[in-house]
């Protein structure tokens, strides 16, 4: 695969690609029941706690 | 290859030796270091120059200390019992590796800030570069750089990843053993990047100095350091992975990535230190800067915000402002900063296209900064007294401030029209250290506050007082260190363009260092000013680990009256009916 070639691939293909996925992962922290997740996990390094937890 | 060949087997070995302790493995392993030592020694006696010669010899000193205390049952803390903490401590998680870093960090702090001021001091004063060629700037320079970014930043990032690790996946760290090598090995990296610079061993590159031989080392460390992360990961018993570990997992990965891609070269002789890189010209200069601003992305960004993750809310004692603004956080950083680099290039030989490229992801990297920055700092909504009250929480918040300082001057000092005047001067200086005094330093600092008492199994820190010490003296220092900077950094970029009408250029280059030296002045007080504070936090750290307790009066002494402390009830007017109390 010559520059030309790989420079045509990464402004097209490769851009909407990455875009895509990019969407997509963000777009998945909106789907509906995320938020209960979101408060579990934020939460979760509170839990089951020793005064000193070495 | 006498070396690179012999490396990997030693760790592999290491792992085996299990925590029974069998006699066998035991002598295996030593019996292999013992054979590294030997292979190392070779190599200095063969060396086709003094550096590589002076290397080996450590690598075999090194190789020695890992035989002996092998022997000694891998017992690291058989050594000095004072650090080895509680014993009543140990079973739950893992935390002598990260004791050791803690220690390893505060130490390297120390050393790399000193090496700053007295680089500092070089600058006005020329003198001190002492007439030879082991204490020029030119070797101290990456000698301090790697200190703190390297030494200081990544050992942080060693003991703070494996104590996050731990808690948010509640399970015990995956091959403890493997993780002492991943510390010690990344010590002996450390140890010989440093004294290569002081040899005038280096690639060239800039945060990515060390020779093949030592890069070699570092991919084996830090393929076992993945290792452990994600082994303990593996093994949790959380369902959900904490974020932060989302951030730390993807420095971890990245930070390989970049090192082998930018240390791709070939050396002259395989028991020699110079090597020629694989890539030439641009194609080199492009490599690099794509290496060097993502260490700034994964190494000095990611990383450090998977310790902001989850030491600001457990300092806080407050959830993280929004989880979902941090998932969106973590995924617009990784997706935008790989693409940043090719601002270090603007106006050179690079193509246009590629300069305009990283301009604007760098602009773009504004938005998920400020996001994350808002994310820490609304962390503490609804108790933002803490800021008044806890010196550890205002380290943190002046931290994210600034965070959120560097994250927009860079973006702003990545546009071409502003990069035009702004580079090759004082400014981009002062730039990176707001980012690394401000951000870095601070974010470090109060990790290293909350960790030490827990870890050490202290009722608190020696001194809170001492905190408040620390984070004023450092302000200060920061301070006096970006504002200098500013001034120092515009006034070359204006007198470097001047022309006078006849086309000439108005200054000569010896004019403009000589404007500029009172501002290295000011520098130099405000990385003094930022010393003294890290000296401070190493006084406090031993006495906590010692197990003092400095009596002291309490931070805040806002009077406290009883009687005042009631709420306001209305007198009721004379005369009326007081109705009959409720039976």
């Amino acid at each position: 695969m010559n520059y030309s070639a790989l420079r045509h691939f990464a402004d097209s293909y490769g851009l909407v690609f990455m875009s895509v996925v990019f969407l997509v992962l963000v777009g998945w922290t909106f789907r509906r029941n995320a938020g209960k997740h979101h408060d579990q996990a934020a939460h979760s390094i509170f839990e089951e706690e020793d005064r000193s937890d070495g | 290859m006498l070396q690179g060949a012999e490396q990997p087997r030693a760790p592999v070995s290491w792992i085996g030796c299990s925590s029974e302790g069998l006699m066998d493995n035991i002598i295996t392993n030593a019996g292999a270091w013992l054979l590294l030592a030997i292979l190392a020694l070779f190599g200095a006696a063969l060396a086709a120059d003094a550096g590589f010669a002076v290397h080996m010899g450590i690598m075999a000193i090194a190789a020695l200390a890992a035989s002996f205390l092998t022997m000694a049952k891998g017992d690291f803390n058989a050594l000095p019992g004072r650090f080895a903490g509680p014993s009543a401590l140990r079973s739950r998680y893992y935390d002598d590796v990260i004791r050791w870093g803690v220690i390893a960090t505060v130490f390297w702090g120390v050393v790399g800030f000193l090496v700053g001021v007295v680089i500092a001091l070089q600058l006005p004063f020329p003198a001190l570069n002492l007439n030879n060629e082991f204490t020029t700037f030119g070797r101290l320079r990456p000698l301090h750089t790697s200190a703190v970014i390297f030494a200081f930043g990544g050992n942080a990032l060693l003991a703070t990843s494996f104590y996050v690790v731990q808690r948010t996946c509640r399970a015990r760290l995956f091959a403890p053993k493997l993780a002492n090598f991943v510390f010690w090995g990344y010590q002996l990296f450390i140890v010989l990047a440093a004294t290569g610079y002081i040899l005038g061993i280096t690639e060239g590159k800039e945060y990515a100095e060390p020779e093949w031989y030592v890069d070699l080392w570092l991919t084996i460390v830090w393929v076992c350091y993945l290792a452990v992360f994600v082994g303990t990961i593996v093994k949790r018993s959380e369902p959900h992975i904490y974020v932060a570990n989302w951030f730390y997992l993807s420095f971890i990965i990245t930070i390989a990535m970049l090192h082998i891609v930018n240390n791709l070269s070939m050396p002259v002789s395989l028991l020699g230190s110079k090597s020629y890189a694989a890539f030439a010209g641009v194609q080199d200069a492009l490599t690099q800067w794509w290496y060097g601003h993502n260490a700034v992305g994964f190494f000095l960004t990611a990383g450090f915000l998977g310790m902001m993750y989850y030491f600001v809310p457990k300092q806080a004692e407050r959830p993280v402002y929004s989880y979902r603004l941090s998932i969106i956080h973590f995924w617009s950083l990784i997706f935008l900063y790989i693409w940043a680099g090719p601002h270090h290039l603007h106006y050179t030989a690079l193509p246009d296209w590629a300069q305009t490229l990283g301009m604007v992801f760098s602009v773009m990297l504004w938005m998920p900064s400020w996001g994350g920055m808002i994310n820490g700092l609304m962390t503490l909504n609804g108790a933002w007294d803490k800021i008044r009250t806890d010196p550890i929480i205002r380290m943190m918040v002046f931290a994210l401030a600034f965070y959120g300082m560097a994250t927009f001057e860079g973006p702003m000092m990545s546009i071409k029209s502003v990069n035009s005047l702004s580079h090759y001067t004082e400014w981009t200086i002062g730039h990176v250290h707001s980012g690394a005094l401000g951000w870095n330093g601070m974010i470090t600092f109060s990790a290293i506050y909350y960790m030490a008492p827990r870890l050490w199994g202290r009722e608190r820190l020696y001194s809170l007082r001492m905190v408040n010490w620390h984070f004023w003296l450092a302000t200060l220092g920061i301070v006096l260190y970006a504002s200098s900077m500013w001034v120092a950094g515009i006034t070359q970029g204006l007198m470097w363009r001047e022309y006078g009408e006849d086309g000439y250029l108005v200054y000569a280059f010896a004019e403009v260092v000589s404007a500029v030296k009172p501002y290295y002045v000011i520098r130099m007080v405000g990385g003094l000013f930022y010393l003294t504070g890290s000296l401070v936090m190493a006084w406090n750290i031993y006495k906590t680990i010692k197990g003092d307790l400095r009596q002291e009066a309490p931070m805040t002494d806002a009077a406290f009256d009883p009687e005042a402390d009631r709420p306001v009830v209305r007198a009721p007017a004379a005369g009326t009916p007081q109705p009959a109390p409720a039976e």
